[in-house]
Parts: C-alpha cells; structure tokens; sequence
C-alpha cells in the first residue's frame, strides 16, 4: 500500500477532513498528514508511475525518478516544520482556513514535483496559487488584501503562460511528457518565462518580496518552502545546462542584496535573501553538469531548511511582538534567548559558515562554475556569497535581537513554534557535519567533498572579513541606519505606474467621452427642440384648429379649383 | 540621520561585552591572515594567487555593497505611505477609503 500512494492526494483527503475536527483530534491529523506521506514517500521507488490515456495522448501524473524523489522528501520536512509550526492557530486567526489551504498548497507542490505531463504539471501549478494565497489574506489587512490579489494575478499569468507553452509544445512533438525542454522554439521560451516567474527571474520578481513579508506569521513559512522550489525544481528538469542560466541567476544573485541592505521590514529581507539564495540554484542548473546541477539542488533542500527557519524566527517576533521592522525592534535576546539562538543557528547556515548546511550545498556551485571554466561568472557568485553575510548572517538577527534596545519586553513564542524551528535547526546542523546524508540523495553520484582545509580557510577568511566590514561600518557610524519607509522595485511597474497610466488614460478617455456625449445630446435636443416646435401642443402642425376655420380653408380650395377649372 | 531618533536609545549589549566580542572577533580575522601565508591552499582561479585574497575579496566586496546600498537608497526610497494610493474605482471597494483623496 505505502509507496504506491502519489503523494499529494494524502494531503488533499487530509485537508478534506480537517474542518470536521477540532481540539487535539486536529493536532493529531495535522501531524499524522506530513508523517503517513513521509512514509508513503519513502517507500516509493525510482521509475514507479502511473500512466493513463486520454483523448489520444498518454498522461503521467505520477512520475517518481532520482530528481523528483527528492523533492518529494524536501517537501514532507517542509510541511513536517510548517505544520508543526502553525499548530497553535486559534479560530480568530481563520485556523481552518489556514490550515486546509496550507495542507493543499504542500499537496500541490507534491503533485508538481510528481507530474510526469505538462497537463497535470499546469493543474498543480495553478493550485499552487489558488492555495497559497489564502495564507496571504487571512493576514486580514488591507495591505496583505491587495499584495494577495497582486499575487494571485502574477502567478494566475505565469499558469496560463505554462499552459500556451505546453499546448505549442504537444503540438509541435504530439507528446505531452515533461522532460528536457530547451529553449528553441515558441514553446521553450513560453515554459521557460512561465518557470522564470515562479523562480522570481529578475523584473517578474517582485510579487516575492510584495506578498510574502504581507502573509501570516505561519503562512510566510509554508510560502518560503514551496513556490519557487517547485520552479527550481522544474528548471533543473526542463533547461538544464541552458547558458542564459548562468547570467540569469549571477543577476539574481547580485541585485537582491543591494536591496537587501536597506530594506526595513526584516521579512522582506528575507524575501531578497530568498531571490539571492534561487539566483545560486538557477546558476547552478545553467552550469547544467552533474556537480552543478546536483549543488543547486541539494541548495535548494537546504535554503528550505535555513530560510525556513529564519523566516519561522521573524514570524515568532511578529507573533509575540505584532512587528517584523528594524526600526521597530532591537533588544529582544534578553526575552527570547531560544529564538535568539535559533535564529542565529539560521543565519549561519544560509551564510554557508563550515560545519552548517549551505556550506556543502554552495560550494558545490561555485566549484562547478570554477570546473566549467566560468571564470567571470565566480567572482561575482563570490561576491553574493559575502554579500549573504550582510543581511541574512547579520542583519537579520542583529537589528531584531541586538541593536538598540526598543524597550519591547516579551516572551518565547508558543511551544511548538519552538520545536518547528528546533527541527529546522537541528537539520541545518545534522545536513552540515554529516553532507553525506543529503549527498545519497542527490540526483547523480557525488564525488564531492566539501571539507578540505583550502575550503574551510577561504570560506572563513571571506565570511570573517565580511563580517569585519559591517562591523567597521557599524563602529565608525557609517552603517546605512534603519529608517522607516518602502524601495521602490519592479513592483513599482503595477503599483505606481500602471495605476497612474490608466487613470490619466482613463481621465482623458473620459474627458473626450463627456464631450462626444455631451456634443451629441445637445444635438439630438435641437432636433428634439425644433420637432416639439412644430410637432409640440402648440405646434403649428400639431394645432388644433376650430371646424368654422376648416370649413373656410375647404370653401378656399374649392373656390381655387373652380377658377382653375375655368382657365 | 534616523527618522524615529533610535541613536537616543541605548544599546541592548553592554558596551563591556561588545567590546570583548569585537577584539575577540577581529583576534579571529588576524589569525585567518595569518594561517593564509603559513598553510599553503589549493589555487583554483588565479586571483586566488594573490596572498589573503579571500580575506580582501570579503572586506572590500562588502565595503563597497554598503556604499553602493546607501547610494541605492538615494534612489529608491520613499515614505511608507507611497503606495498607499486610492484604489482604483471599482476594483477592491470598501478599504483604503481613508487615503483616498
């Protein structure tokens, strides 16, 4: 029975049945889901699939190889953390809707990693969106309404591009399974800019850092995990080795930081921390060689671990404290030392410190961009590196922690926010003194060993010496402070300037409208005008006229034909 | 400088500890050098060949992020009520009212 289960259909029974139950039996259901899949997932193996025919064509919606596996394993963890993470939800956090969206959102990343056809890869897809936004809205602000529905639009497009992509590509190969792609061709580049938007490409990133810092404490966790892995994942599928790749994430890597630096809302931080972080894994499936594609992959399991872990840290400040800004916060060890420390366990795995997780997943990309010969590509992936220690190893925990003390007293958020980011930390941990664990997964053999004394000492002189410069900025008083305010980013395209366009076109086409309709109602009461003048009561057509009159008129035209008559 | 004047509150680690920690930490960055031209390390790419390259590469790498960030800055912020825009008539009816103007 396990292992011939497709996975994401105990997700979806389970989010079937959790409205019915409430109360511990809930809990139990909650956490019995990412554990049953587990096992189901586990058991499953390699070239187990189910096929069917329909209208002519062979569907595969469940596809199990080397690639799609490990997917399948990153994501119960993720819903394992995410779950555990949101168990204390209560009615008035709109819990039932939260979790059932939850449970079908980590379903529908399932079912994409799983799809064997570009058909059933777009059904997933779209639920995807239709799923998650919901841990958006339930936030219940204005702000968290409208980044939500922005959302649901971007992603809503990128679907129905994945579907006018796929349906060219059936076309052309009359075969609709989803392997290499490649971009030649209409189809190629539709897929490829369908991925590109839900891997957060440079320009189509912005509904990443608008949306995620605007859903729930828990949502934003179940957001990080999912969304883009599920792009990461597609793109090593579709398009590895493709060149454009390469410069495509060094960009990714690159921009997000600078941003990254001067953002105020700790969440959004990260939201650019994650577009850095996918710029590794897109460079590294651009590489396309089995060392880069296996390092952007297994930098893809651990940024949902770290990230995951960071974002849970900011979502338990804002739980406990109502507030996710640097301006705002500051002090908070001495409160939530657990956090605290947790956090700090994040910040160095995602920064790539030996002895934790993105160590040995990063390096596997930067050594195959050295092995492959990209040598201007290296520095700049090396520059992001150290650019990560900035906001991700030191901003993160430092202005919420540390800093300035915001006078804000509070306590350690629930139990089992606690153990969801104890798990986190503990993987973060476990995966980077023990890589091989991670390394037997991978989709092709590793040969790989990150701890050599060359790669320990450089990473540390880069890491420390980065350090050192935020320091030496934060002592001499040249650190950019926090302030209070918003970046303008792409998002600026849709949220500023679209708005304005439409409304100064929509102005003018009103403008023009009111004076055609008003041109024409003013003639059309003219002619109205001047008919009622001879039409009207006191027309002169319309008049009535006394018999005696008509009886002289009759006698004046009878007189008139009779002289006639005579001529 | 800084909009809420968070420079008038104290810092949240005594200053005694910071202070122990910073010489701690750069004690560490001095080592780091150090090790650099005892151990002789693998070379890879050759910028590598030049002597602490790695420790250079951080430092400066992240001086000039910072400057660059604070240049950014110049650019792109705005006050956080910039997108705070009446709504579209029709679209999302019934909040954002307040702001509408």
């Amino acid at each position: 029975m396990l292992g011939s289960i497709p996975p994401f259909l105990i997700f979806f029974i389970g989010a079937l049945l959790i409205p019915f139950v409430r109360g511990l039996p809930r809990l139990a259901l909650l956490l019995a889901i990412p554990l049953l899949g587990g096992a189901n997932v586990w058991a499953i193996q390699e070239g187990f699939q189910v096929q069917y025919d329909l209208l002519g064509y062979t569907l595969t919606p469940m596809r199990a190889d080397r690639l799609s596996l490990l997917f399948g394993y990153l994501f119960h963890l993720a819903a394992l953390i995410a779950i555990t993470y949101s168990l204390h939800l209560k009615r008035e956090d709109s819990d039932t809707v939260q979790h059932v969206s939850g449970l079908i959102y980590a379903g529908s990343a399932l079912g994409a990693v799983f799809a064997g056809d570009f058909i059933t890869l777009f059904v997933f897809w779209e639920l995807l969106a239709i799923s998650s936004v919901f841990l958006i809205w339930t936030r219940r602000t204005p702000e968290a309404l409208r980044a939500g529905m922005r959302y649901l639009i971007v992603h809503v497009v990128s679907g129905v591009t994945l579907l006018a992509g796929a349906m060219v590509w059936v076309h052309q190969t009359g075969d609709p399974t989803f392997g290499f792609i490649g971009l030649e061709g209409l189809a190629g580049w539709l897929i490829f800019l369908a991925l590109g938007v839900k891997a957060a490409f440079p320009l189509v990133h912005s509904w990443l850092i608008d949306a995620y810092p605007e859903g729930t404490a828990t949502g934003t966790v179940f957001l990080s995990a999912f969304t883009t892995k599920v792009a990461v994942y597609a793109l090593a599928r579709g398009y590895p080795g493709t060149e454009v790749l390469i410069y495509i994430g060094a960009f990714m890597a690159c921009f997000p930081i600078f941003y990254a630096v001067i953002e105020n809302d700790l969440r959004r931080t990260l939201g650019y921390s994650m577009i850095n972080q996918i710029g590794f894994m897109v460079c590294g499936v651009g590489v396309g060689t089995a060392l880069a594609v296996n390092g952007a992959v297994a930098h893809a399991f651990n940024d949902v671990l770290f990230k995951g872990l960071l974002f849970m840290s900011m979502g338990a400040v804002l739980h406990m404290t109502g507030r996710t800004k640097a301006s705002d916060l500051g002090g908070l060890y001495k409160s939530m030392p657990i956090t605290t420390t947790l956090c700090i366990i994040g910040a160095a795995s995602i920064s790539a410190f030996p002895l934790f997780n993105g160590f040995v997943s990063k390096s596997m990309v930067m050594s195959a961009l050295l092995d492959e010969g990209h040598m201007w590509i290296w520095p700049v992936m090396l520059f992001a590196s150290a650019g990560v220690v900035e906001h991700a190893g030191i901003k993160i925990p430092f202005f919420a922690f540390f800093a300035h003390d915001s006078g804000i007293r509070t306590k350690e958020p629930p139990r089992n926010m606690l153990v969801a980011m104890g798990i986190g930390a503990f993987l973060c941990i476990l995966i980077g003194i023990r890589p091989g664990l991670l390394y037997d997964l991978l989709p092709f053999p590793v040969d790989y060993h990150p701890y050599d004394a060359t790669h320990v000492l450089t990473q540390l002189q880069l890491l420390f010496f980065a350090i050192g410069a935020v320091v030496v900025f934060q002592l001499w008083k040249i650190y950019p402070a926090e302030i209070p305010s918003v970046n303008v980013d792409a998002d600026w395209v849709y949220r500023r300037a679209a708005p304005r366009v439409v409304r100064a076109v929509g102005g003018a086409v009103t403008a023009v409208d009111t004076a055609f309709r008003e041109a024409f109602v003013g003639a059309l009461r003219r002619i109205l005008r001047g008919a009622f003048r001879a039409h009207g009561p006191k027309g002169i057509l319309a008049r009535s006229w006394p018999a005696g009159s008509m009886v002289l008129w009759v006698s004046v035209m009878l007189t008139a034909f009779l002289f006639l008559q005579f001529l | 400088m800084n909009a809420h004047g968070e420079a008038h509150k104290p810092n949240s680690v005594p200053p005694e500890w910071s202070r122990r920690i910073i010489r701690t930490f750069f004690a560490a960055c001095i080592l780091l050098v150090v090790i650099d031209f005892v151990y002789h390390r693998h070379v890879y790419h050759s910028w590598e060949n030049i002597p602490a390259f790695y420790a250079l590469f951080g430092f400066l790498g992240l001086a000039f992020l910072i400057q660059a960030s604070k240049g950014l800055r110049r650019l792109v912020m705005r006050p956080e009520d910039y997108y705070d825009d009446p709504p579209l008539p029709g679209l999302m009816d019934g909040e954002g009212d307040g702001h509408a103007g």
